[in-house]
C-alpha cells in the first residue's frame, strides 16, 4: 500500500504513465527509492568467494568482464563474400553516449585491409598548386582536434520500410550508428599546403581496401569540419574503423567516411562514383532519384526497453535511449507511452552535443497494460522525426536510404516488448 | 524548415575560421607527376583519366564468363549478387531494380568501379582492354550502345545512359558571410 501511494503521488506529465522527468532530478532520488518495487534478494550477510582470495594481476590491455561477453554486434555478410556487409552495434546493451570501439558498427565493402602504418601514405593531388604526399608519422605531427560525434550508415534502419515490422532488437534494427570521440588532423590544414586552386569545388576521398572505395566530397565540407581522423576513443582506430586514417564527415552518411583513405583528387564535379550514383542515391516516387543527400536526419530510438527484451511486471521502469541529428544539434525528445496520443518531454544527459549522441530518459510506470513506446526527436534547426506513415507516404516503398521515422515498440500484457508499426 | 538548416550550416562556418587559421608543419612531400599517375585511378563522367585502350562486347564477354559469372548470373542476371542488366520501367514501382541499364547516370562509372573493384575477388588484375570490353559487354547486354560498337576514351564518355535525365543533386552550397 506505501508503494502504491508513493507512487500515485509522482506527477504524471502524459497518458498511460509517463512521469515528470524531475524524478530523476534533484528531490525525486527519495520517491524514485519509495517508489521501486524491485527487491533485494533475500540473503543473509554473506561474504563472497571473491572476497576470500586476492583477485587477478594487472595486464597490459584491458578487456571486459567474461561475463559481459554475450555483448556483441549482429553481423550480416554479403553472400558469396567473406568481409563485405555491415555489423550492428548492440544498442540495447548499450549506455550513456559513446559506442565502445569494439562494438562500433561496421560496413565494409570488400573486407578490413591489414595496413602496415609506415608503409601507408596520403595522396593529394588534382587541382591544387603542389601535389604532396603525408606519411603517418608527419600527419602524427599535425594539430589535431577531438570531437564526440556520431556515425551512422545511410542504410541503416532500412529493414523498418518492409510492410510486416521486422521483429529484432533495437541493435538489430537501428544498429547501423554508433558514437565514438574521434581525433585527427582538420582536413582544411592539409588542403591549404596543398593549395586548392578555385576551381576545385569538390574533392574525391578513396579508400586503401580492396573496393578502393570512393565517394566525392563538397569542397565547402572538407574545408568546414572534415577530419582526418586517427584516433577513436582515445586509441589509434581499429582496423574496422579505418586504421590507420580514415576520413570523418560529422553528420554526414557513413560511407563517405571513407575508411584507410589513401588519396584525396581535388576536382570541379563530382566524380559520379558507383557509391554515389548506383548506390546511396535516393529513388522517388516519381521515379526521379536524389544524388548527394549528404546530412542524416534527425533520429531517436528508445534502447530501453527495446525490441526482444522483456519487462518483469509492472512497476517504475525508466525509459531511456539515444537522439541525434546530422543537422546540429538535438533540442528535445519527447515520449509517448500511449501509441503517439499523448507526449512529455524527457530529461537529456547533460549539454547536447553538436552532432552527437543524446541520451534521454523518461520515468515510466508501466500498470502492466499493453503499451505502445514512442520516441519523437527534435533538433535545433526545428526539424520533427516523423512518423512512420507520414516519412513512406513522402518518400514511398522504393527508398532505401536514410530511414529516420519514430520507432514504436510494443509492450504487451506479459511484458514482451516488439516492433510494431502505428 | 530548409532555412533554418541553412542558417545552421552557415553557422557552423564559423569553424571553418577555426580550422583554416592553424597551420600545420608543413610535412607534406611533393608528389611526382609519375607517382601521381601511378596512384590515381578514378574516371570522372567526362572520361578525364580513361587510358589507352579500347573493347567490344564479344571480347566482354568472354572476359566475363571466366570471371565474373559466378557472382552476377548468366548474361548479368544477377545473384548471388547484384543485376546488372535489366529493370528497365521498373523505376516507379514499389520493388524497383536499379541495374547498369535501368538506373545507372553514367557509363564511365562502369569502367570506373570495374577498374577500382572488380573482379571482387582480383581487383586490379584487368587490363585497360579487358576493362574497356567488360564495359562494352555490360552496356551492349543492356542495350544501350551497338554490339560492334569500341569503347575507349574517346566513346565510351560520349554514351548516354537511359537514366541519365532522372537524377538531381539534392546537395546545397552553404552561403557564405
Amino acid at each position: 500500500m506505501t508503494n502504491r501511494n508513493s507512487l500515485d503521488s509522482l506527477e504524471q506529465v502524459a497518458g498511460n504513465g509517463l512521469l515528470h522527468r524531475r524524478l530523476f532530478l534533484q528531490g525525486g532520488a527519495a520517491a524514485l527509492a519509495g517508489a521501486t518495487l524491485l527487491t533485494a534478494r533475500a540473503a543473509p550477510p554473506d561474504v563472497p568467494a571473491w572476497m576470500k582470495t586476492p583477485g587477478t594481476p594487472m595486464r597490459a590491455y584491458g578487456e571486459r568482464s567474461p561475463h559481459e561477453a554475450k555483448v556483441l554486434r549482429t553481423v550480416n555478410t554479403t553472400p558469396s563474400t567473406t568481409g563485405t556487409g555491415g555489423s550492428r552495434t548492440p544498442l540495447e546493451a548499450l549506455e550513456g553516449i559513446i559506442t565502445p570501439s569494439s562494438l562500433h558498427f561496421e560496413r565494409h565493402h570488400s573486407g578490413v585491409p591489414d595496413i602496415d602504418p609506415a608503409q601507408h601514405q596520403v595522396l593529394i593531388h588534382g587541382l591544387v598548386e603542389r601535389p604532396l604526399i603525408f606519411s603517418m608519422d608527419a600527419l602524427a605531427r599535425y594539430p589535431m582536434v577531438s570531437r564526440i560525434q556520431f556515425l551512422e550508415c545511410s542504410g541503416n534502419s532500412g529493414a523498418l520500410n518492409n510492410a510486416e515490422p521486422p521483429q529484432q532488437t533495437a541493435g538489430g534494427l537501428h544498429g547501423l550508428v554508433s558514437c565514438s570521440d574521434w581525433a585527427g588532423v582538420p582536413l582544411a590544414v592539409l588542403l591549404d599546403e596543398a593549395g586548392v586552386k578555385p576551381e576545385g569545388k569538390w574533392l574525391l576521398a578513396e579508400g586503401g581496401d580492396a573496393a578502393s572505395m570512393s565517394r566525392s566530397v563538397p569542397m565547402a565540407k572538407a574545408m568546414d569540419d572534415a577530419m582526418l581522423a586517427l584516433y577513436q576513443n582515445g586509441e589509434h582506430l581499429r582496423p574496422e574503423q579505418g586504421y590507420p586514417v580514415r576520413l570523418f564527415l560529422p553528420g554526414y552518411e557513413g560511407n563517405m567516411n571513407v575508411k584507410w583513405l589513401r588519396r584525396i583528387k581535388v576536382t570541379a564535379e563530382p566524380t559520379m562514383t558507383k557509391d554515389e550514383t548506383s548506390k546511396y542515391s535516393d529513388l522517388q516516387p516519381s521515379g526521379r532519384a536524389k544524388l548527394f543527400t549528404f546530412p542524416m536526419e534527425v533520429k531517436s530510438v528508445i534502447t530501453s526497453p527495446s525490441g526482444m527484451q522483456t519487462m518483469q511486471g509492472a512497476g517504475l521502469y525508466q525509459i531511456s535511449g539515444v537522439a541525434w541529428s546530422g543537422f546540429g544539434r538535438i533540442r528535445r525528445v519527447e515520449i509517448s507511452a500511449d501509441g503517439g496520443k499523448s507526449f512529455a518531454q524527457a530529461a537529456l544527459d547533460g549539454a547536447p552535443l553538436p552532432l552527437a549522441f543524446t541520451r534521454f530518459r523518461m520515468p515510466w510506470r508501466w500498470d502492466g497494460s499493453p503499451s505502445v513506446l514512442m520516441s519523437r526527436a527534435v533538433d535545433e534547426t526545428g526539424a520533427v522525426q516523423p512518423t512512420r506513415a507520414a516519412l513512406m507516404a513522402a518518400r514511398g516503398a522504393q527508398f532505401r536510404y536514410h530511414y529516420n521515422a519514430i520507432q514504436s515498440w510494443s509492450v504487451a500484457a506479459g511484458g514482451a516488448v516488439s516492433n510494431v508499426y502505428v | 524548415m530548409f532555412d533554418r538548416r541553412l542558417a545552421a550550416a552557415a553557422a557552423s562556418f564559423a569553424w571553418l575560421a577555426c580550422a583554416a587559421a592553424q597551420e600545420g608543419p608543413g610535412l607534406g612531400v611533393p608528389a611526382t607527376p609519375e607517382q601521381v599517375a601511378g596512384w590515381d585511378v578514378s574516371i570522372g563522367p567526362d572520361g578525364a583519366g580513361l587510358p589507352p585502350g579500347s573493347g567490344t562486347a564479344a571480347a566482354g564477354k568472354t572476359v566475363y564468363e571466366a570471371k565474373c559469372v559466378a557472382c552476377h548470373g548468366v548474361d548479368g542476371a544477377g545473384r548471388p549478387n547484384d543485376q546488372l542488366v535489366g529493370g528497365q520501367g521498373t523505376l516507379k514501382e514499389a520493388a524497383p531494380i536499379r541495374t547498369i541499364g535501368s538506373y545507372w547516370p553514367y557509363a564511365t562509372t562502369v569502367f570506373d568501379y570495374v577498374r577500382r573493384a572488380m573482379p571482387y575477388v582480383t581487383p586490379h588484375s584487368l587490363t585497360p582492354d579487358e576493362t574497356y570490353a567488360l564495359t562494352a559487354y555490360l552496356l551492349a547486354l543492356n542495350g544501350v550502345i551497338e554490339q560492334n560498337a569500341v569503347m575507349d576514351a574517346t566513346t565510351l564518355p560520349k554514351v548516354v545512359m537511359p537514366n541519365r535525365a532522372n537524377f538531381d543533386s539534392a546537395y546545397r552550397e552553404p552561403r557564405r558571410r
